[in-house]
Parts: structure tokens; C-alpha cells; sequence
């Protein structure tokens, strides 16, 4: 097989459909390929066989999708994955959606029938051009062999400019065997697609007025300013002028916690002090957030006293949802490097001790749980164990609220997350797509007993690769998210929420003599991890050391207090001052 | 309030679905969709009529121009321009006096007769969106049959659309 595809190189410079695809990966900087082989994708897996890039084999479509997508998000590179026709491909639909809401870069190529017989229901035929056209940025169906190099080209260039997001090209398997001399074009030309802008100058001026005439200002920063690698300008901007910062979840790490002027996360589950901030602040400078719903709550109320400037580079995001007296439209760093000389420095004393103060006061708490493993304390030990060096990756739900409150995050990519889908799901293959990025660092998935038997199989992945990934599975028996908001919202009335303890009472906390459904030691063993369940909190630090400095994949089971929930909370749709914090 | 939107968008397969399934995705609502060539082979022009306040045809321009295929969206609501649709109706008449009365109302709206049959006129008209309306409206009290509307197009007054090269 492999003397046959020499010799078709040799015989002259046309290259098969099949091979322009492996060609265009390698040209866009492919590392690494994540994907699932079938019918419709035959002749590329062949022409795979030579490629120079890494090939991973998932063990679901959607896995394959969400570890492109964990390798995105470790390191800011396009995500590549391939997938067959038809399942295949809606398999990796949720992988897109994911990805597409947290405009992460991602290329997937998939199957197709052959040209003729589209439209035929054709055996493991879908119509994915439609299926995934509200879940991507873009996407191709190939017509012809001769547009392929370009536009593989293309589907890179759009899904890493502008706001980043997936991309599917979708490829008849007739094209893929058809033979062209067509190469790749040095430079892409898109007559409708000019991702590329210059932000208005009297914008940024206009913001420095208002940030100089400021007496109370904070810095919201969302996801944009990760994508947008401007972080350390963040820091500078904020240290000039002494500005508060909060983030989104999707913005944590982009602007140091352990710094004075940092609020943490707000929204939902947000810092009491970040949302008391924005609430109270009188210019609220948003960069690369979205005005998410999970942030706002009741829109009328959000930030009432401020002024409200949007800098992003999606003008369909500025003023969507919330008022906004400035938009500028850019890409964040140039705008903030720009910014920074026009803005003044300043102490803005007062209010930043006003901060300080409610930092002081209302920091992410939680009972103690005397003998019982507390989940948040669960997430400060790993953080404690690693040394904060840890990339956490999360799953969604409970789990991935104390994972965003509890660590302290220094550094961007630190902490991936589902944030605008919250695809359960999505943790444990996005950790190993992180760890296959970045291999040097310790990347744990933090995911609850739910959402990790949603892709539990893509485990045997990490331990074949020798990728390993540790797994803190955080157990308590429950649907915790959901069954928290039945306690909250629901009378207490725990509707399908129960995991693993049929004959289990309502209430009843789980202890060591139960038998555990499924049993998550056998199954991490049985794919070839080293697995540990633990009962008491002093057992959590020993085991994430051990599981730290083995060097491989493992999977710690903490039997966690099983009704724990996170605070503080503002219930959906309410304003900062119906905030639950029952945490101490 | 009434919007008229004209929107650039490369020719190329799937792009009408692309357009009206991000409308439909994002919920919001086209009263009337027209889609044809321009003087440029690559280019066609899509003109909608879209209901909603100011905030929501923000929305509607932003979410249209952030699409890959697409060049450029003018509101033209927003700018000096001449609209018009074309109207296909069928009116019953089934007396003399009626089909008088028909073709009389067509003549103040310089609709034209194309065709009479024995209990019916079938009438075609040309007007921008005010006139339509009108003619309609007037026409209520006899009975419609039938209508086939084209959906609006428009053109600005001035200045020529950006969007074009040359």
C-alpha cells in the first residue's frame, strides 16, 4: 500500500483529492489529527498512513471533536479532526456547537457520499453542510477536486481570524480520489470575508475620556482576551490605572488571581465582591465578553450606575443584550495597546479598598465537612499539590463552578471549560486534547459522576498515547447542578437526578460499604488507568501527589458530600441583590 | 416598523439556506424575500422585508454581515432609495358592475387587466410598499382569489452599493 503512494508521487505533480487533504493540513501547521475512520474517508485515512503529523484515534466522534477542541484552547493553534460521513459526522456535531460558542479555531473534515448519489440517502449519507451550518463559523461542501487545496486554505484562515470557530469541510469521496494538479494558494483572497479591523482611533480616545473621568471602574474580561493574547496589556492597563478587574468563566486566566486588583469570576456563580463591583462601579469596561445571560442575569439591572463600553471583535456581540454608551470594534490587544498611553494613571483609592473590602469579606467559602471530603476543597488541594501549575480542565455543572472559584488561576489556558454550550461531556477527551498540546504540563479533568460517563471511553486514549491526564472525578451520586436546582427551585423534589444508588433514600449520604454503580475503579482499570476512590479529606492531598508524580493517567473517585452546593448564587434572571451565599 | 434590507452575497451554492437559516436560528422574522443576479456574475443581491424596532434590525445587519458569503448589507430604510413590488391578484367578479368597479380601482393605481375571465379579473400592479398596501386595502371589499406578491426590491437613490468592484 505504501509502494503504491510513492510511486503516485512520483509519477507526476497531480496529487489525489484525498492527499490535497493531508497536504493542506500539513501546510496549515497540523500537529495533531483527532478523528474516527469509515467508509467516506477511506482514501484519506490512506493518504494518513504517510502523513507527517500525529494521527489520534478516539473511540466516539465526539470525543475526537472535544480533544481538537482541548488542544485549541491549551494553546491558541486550530484544532484538526476528521470524521466520516453521516454518524460520524453528527456525532461531532456537539464537539462544533461546543467549540462554536467559545469560538475556539477548529477544522473538521468529514466524509461524504460520493457526489453522484447526495440527496439519495445514500448509505451513511447526511446532509451535514445543513446539519452543522447553525454550529459553525463556516462550512464547504467540496464540488470539485480542483478547489480543495484552496479551500482547506480557507477553512484555516476563517476558523483562526476574526472571532475564532469550527469550521467544517465536508469532502464526497469521489473527490477525494480524483487526481489534480491543483496546489494550495500562497495567499487566501475571501472577496466577502475581511476578518481583519482597524479599530477607530476617536474610539479608543473617547474610552480613555471615560476611563480618565472615572471614579469607579471596572474591567470585565471575557474569552476574547485569551483568543486575543492580551493579557499582559490587561495587566498593564489595569496596574496604570488602578482598575478592578473581573472575569467570565471563559476569561479566567487572562488576568492573574492572585493579583490585588483582581475580583475573580462574576455572574451566576461569580465573586460576591466582582458582581457588588459591577454593580457599583460607574464605567464598566467590557473586553472580549459577551454580556452572557449566566453573567448578566436581569439585563435592566446589570451595571446600572455605569457607563458600558463593549470592545470586541464581533460587532454582532457590542450592544447585543446590554446597553452599551462606546462600542469599539477590534481586536483587543492593538486597542488596548493603543489605549494604555492615552489613560492616566491613577489610584482610584477609594473604591478599590471598597473592593478590597468586599473581597475581604465574602471570598469563595464553603461549610466544613468534618469528616466528609468537601468538593471545593477537593479543587484547592489540586490547586495546593500542583502548586497552581496545574491546566485544569473541566467538565460542566457543578464541578466546573468550585473548579472555576476554588483554584487560583495565574496564567491564560490554565482553566478550559465548556462555557457558553456547557457540553457534559466535554472534560475528560478536552483534557487529553490539552495534554497531547502541551505535554510538559499536568493537566487534571475535573468532572463529576455524571458528565464523565458521558465520554468515559476516550480514557483508553490517554493511557495508549501515554498522555496522562488525571481525572478527579468529583462523586456525589447526583446530577449535582440539576438536583441543586430542585433543592433550590423545585421543593426538593429530585427528579431523575440519581446516579449509581437505585435503592438509595432521598438524603441519604453515600458511604463506604455501599456498592457504587458504575464502579469507577474497575471501569478506569479496565482502560488501563490507576484509579484510587477516596473517603476522607486527608486522603485527597497523598493521592493527587501520588497521581501528580506518576506520570500516568489516572482517575481519583472523591466521594463527596453529597449535597453540596455552589454559592454564591443569583438565581437565573435576578439582579446582584437577590444573591444566595449560604457558604459558611 | 418595516425594514428593507439589501444584502450582497457571493453566488454560490447553499447560500440563500445559509441566510435563512441563521433569520430562522436567531428567531427573527422576513415579511418578504427576494433573491436575483446583479450586473456582476459572482454577486447576487438579496432584498428583505424585516419587522422589528431599531435594536432588533441592528441585530439583524450585524448577524447578516458576520456570514462568510456575505459582502455587504445596506438597511435601506436608512438611506434615500426607491422600493417597489410587483403584485399578481385575482378578483372575483361575476357581474358587470363589479369588474367595472374592479377596473376602475386598478386604473387610479395604474394596475393593469391581464386577464378576464367570466368570474374574474386578474389584475397586476407595480408600487412601492405604501401603494401596495393602499391598492389592497381598497380591494378588500371584493373578493381575492388569489395573490402573488414578488417581495420588495429597492436601490438607493445615490450612491452606488460598495460592495461592487469597479
Amino acid at each position: 500500500m505504501k509502494k503504491h503512494l510513492d510511486k503516485d508521487k512520483e509519477s507526476n505533480k497531480e496529487r489525489s483529492g484525498a492527499q490535497c487533504v493531508i497536504d493542506g493540513l500539513t501546510s496549515a501547521g497540523c500537529e495533531v489529527l483527532f478523528g474516527y475512520p469509515g467508509g467516506a474517508v477511506l482514501d484519506i485515512f490512506n493518504c494518513l498512513y504517510d502523513a507527517p503529523f500525529q494521527f489520534v484515534l478516539s473511540r466516539h466522534e465526539q470525543g475526537a471533536v472535544h480533544m481538537a477542541d482541548g488542544f485549541a484552547r491549551a494553546t491558541g493553534k486550530t484544532g484538526c479532526c476528521l470524521v466520516t460521513s453521516g454518524p460520524g459526522a453528527t456525532n461531532a456535531v456537539t464537539g462544533l456547537a461546543t467549540a462554536n460558542m467559545d469560538g475556539i479555531p477548529m477544522v473538521c473534515i468529514s466524509g461524504q457520499v460520493p457526489s453522484a448519489m447526495i440527496g439519495n440517502d445514500a448509505f451513511q449519507e447526511a446532509d451535514v453542510v445543513g446539519i452543522t451550518r447553525p454550529v459553525t463559523k463556516h462550512n464547504f461542501l467540496v464540488r470539485s477536486v480542483e478547489e480543495l487545496p484552496s479551500v482547506i486554505a480557507q477553512a484555516f484562515h476563517i476558523a483562526s481570524s476574526g472571532k475564532p470557530g469550527p469550521v467544517v469541510v465536508d469532502i464526497p469521496k469521489d473527490i477525494q480520489r480524483q487526481m489534480t494538479e491543483a496546489t494550495i494558494p500562497e495567499a487566501i483572497e475571501m472577496r466577502a470575508y475581511k476578518p481583519h479591523v482597524d479599530f477607530k482611533k476617536e474610539d479608543v480616545h473617547a474610552l480613555a475620556a471615560l476611563i480618565n473621568s472615572s471614579e469607579r471602574p471596572v474591567l470585565y474580561v471575557g474569552g476574547g482576551a485569551i483568543a486575543g493574547d492580551a493579557s499582559a496589556e490587561l495587566l498593564e492597563l489595569a496596574h496604570k490605572a488602578n482598575i478592578p478587574v473581573c472575569t467570565t468563566l471563559m476569561g479566567i486566566g487572562a488576568f492573574p488571581e492572585d493579583d490585588a486588583l483582581a475580583l475573580s469570576m462574576l455572574g451566576m456563580h461569580g465573586a460576591v465582591a466582582a458582581n457588588y463591583a459591577v454593580d457599583k462601579c460607574d464605567l464598566l469596561i467590557s473586553a472580549g465578553a459577551r454580556f452572557d445571560d449566566r453573567v448578566t442575569g436581569k439585563i435592566s439591572e446589570f451595571a446600572k450606575n455605569a457607563k458600558v463600553v463593549h470592545i470586541d471583535i464581533d460587532r454582532s456581540a457590542i450592544g447585543k443584550s446590554v446597553r452599551c454608551d462606546l462600542g469599539v470594534e477590534g481586536y483587543l490587544k492593538p486597542v488596548l495597546e493603543s489605549l494604555i498611553p492615552m489613560v492616566d494613571k491613577a489610584d482610584h483609592k477609594e473604591w478599590v479598598d471598597q473592593t478590597q473590602r468586599w473581597k475581604d469579606r465574602f471570598p469563595f467559602a464553603y461549610p466544613g465537612g468534618d469528616d466528609t471530603i468537601m468538593p471545593q476543597f477537593v479543587i484547592e488541594q489540586i490547586c495546593a499539590v500542583s502548586g497552581g501549575k496545574a491546566t485544569v480542565v473541566t467538565d460542566v455543572g457543578q464541578n466546573q463552578m468550585w473548579a472555576a472559584q476554588h483554584f487560583n488561576y495565574t496564567r491564560p489556558r490554565s482553566f478550559i471549560t465548556s462555557g457558553g454550550l456547557g457540553t457534559m461531556g466535554f472534560g475528560l477527551p478536552a483534557a487529553i486534547g490539552a495534554k497531547f498540546a502541551c505535554p510538559n504540563d499536568l493537566v487534571v479533568c475535573v468532572t463529576g459522576d455524571g458528565g464523565v460517563q458521558m465520554n468515559f471511553q476516550e480514557l483508553v486514549v490517554a493511557v495508549e498515547h501515554k498522555t496522562p491526564v488525571v481525572t478527579v472525578i468529583l462523586n456525589n451520586g447526583y446530577l449535582g447542578m440539576v438536583r441543586q436546582w430542585q433543592e433550590m427551585f423545585y421543593d426538593h423534589r429530585y427528579s431523575g437526578v440519581t446516579l449509581g444508588q437505585s435503592k438509595r433514600q432521598r438524603m441519604e449520604r453515600i458511604d463506604e460499604g455501599r456498592e457504587y454503580l458504575p464502579n469507577f475503579i474497575m471501569l478506569a482499570e479496565a482502560h488501563g488507568a490507576c484509579a484510587k476512590r477516596i473517603f476522607k479529606p486527608e486522603e485527597v492531598a497523598p493521592t493527587l501527589k501520588e497521581a501528580f508524580e506518576s506520570g500516568k493517567s489516572w482517575v481519583i473517585e472523591c466521594i463527596v458530600e453529597p449535597e453540596a452546593n455552589v454559592f454564591p448564587m443569583i438565581p437565573p434572571g435576578q439582579a446582584v441583590e437577590a444573591m444566595i451565599n449560604r457558604s459558611v | 416598523m418595516n425594514n428593507i434590507i439589501n444584502c450582497l452575497v457571493e453566488n454560490e451554492p447553499g447560500v440563500l439556506a445559509r441566510i435563512v437559516s441563521m433569520i430562522s436560528g436567531r428567531g427573527y422574522n422576513i415579511q418578504t424575500l427576494n433573491v436575483g443576479p446583479t450586473q456582476d456574475n459572482n454577486v447576487s443581491k438579496m432584498t428583505m422585508v424585516v419587522p422589528g424596532d431599531e435594536h432588533v434590525i441592528e441585530q439583524v445587519v450585524h448577524q447578516l454581515s458576520k456570514q462568510i458569503n456575505v459582502i455587504e448589507v445596506v438597511n435601506m430604510t436608512n438611506q434615500r432609495h426607491m422600493n417597489r413590488e410587483l403584485i399578481l391578484v385575482r378578483v372575483a367578479s361575476e357581474d358587470h358592475a363589479s369588474r367595472i368597479e374592479i377596473v376602475d380601482l386598478a386604473t387610479l393605481f395604474d394596475a393593469k387587466v391581464i386577464a378576464v375571465q367570466e368570474d374574474s379579473v386578474t389584475l397586476q400592479m407595480v408600487g412601492n410598499q405604501e401603494r401596495i398596501c393602499d391598492f389592497l386595502r381598497l380591494l378588500k371589499p371584493y373578493h381575492v382569489i388569489d395573490i402573488s406578491r414578488s417581495g420588495v426590491i429597492a436601490v438607493c437613490r445615490e450612491s452606488v452599493d460598495a460592495g461592487f468592484e469597479n
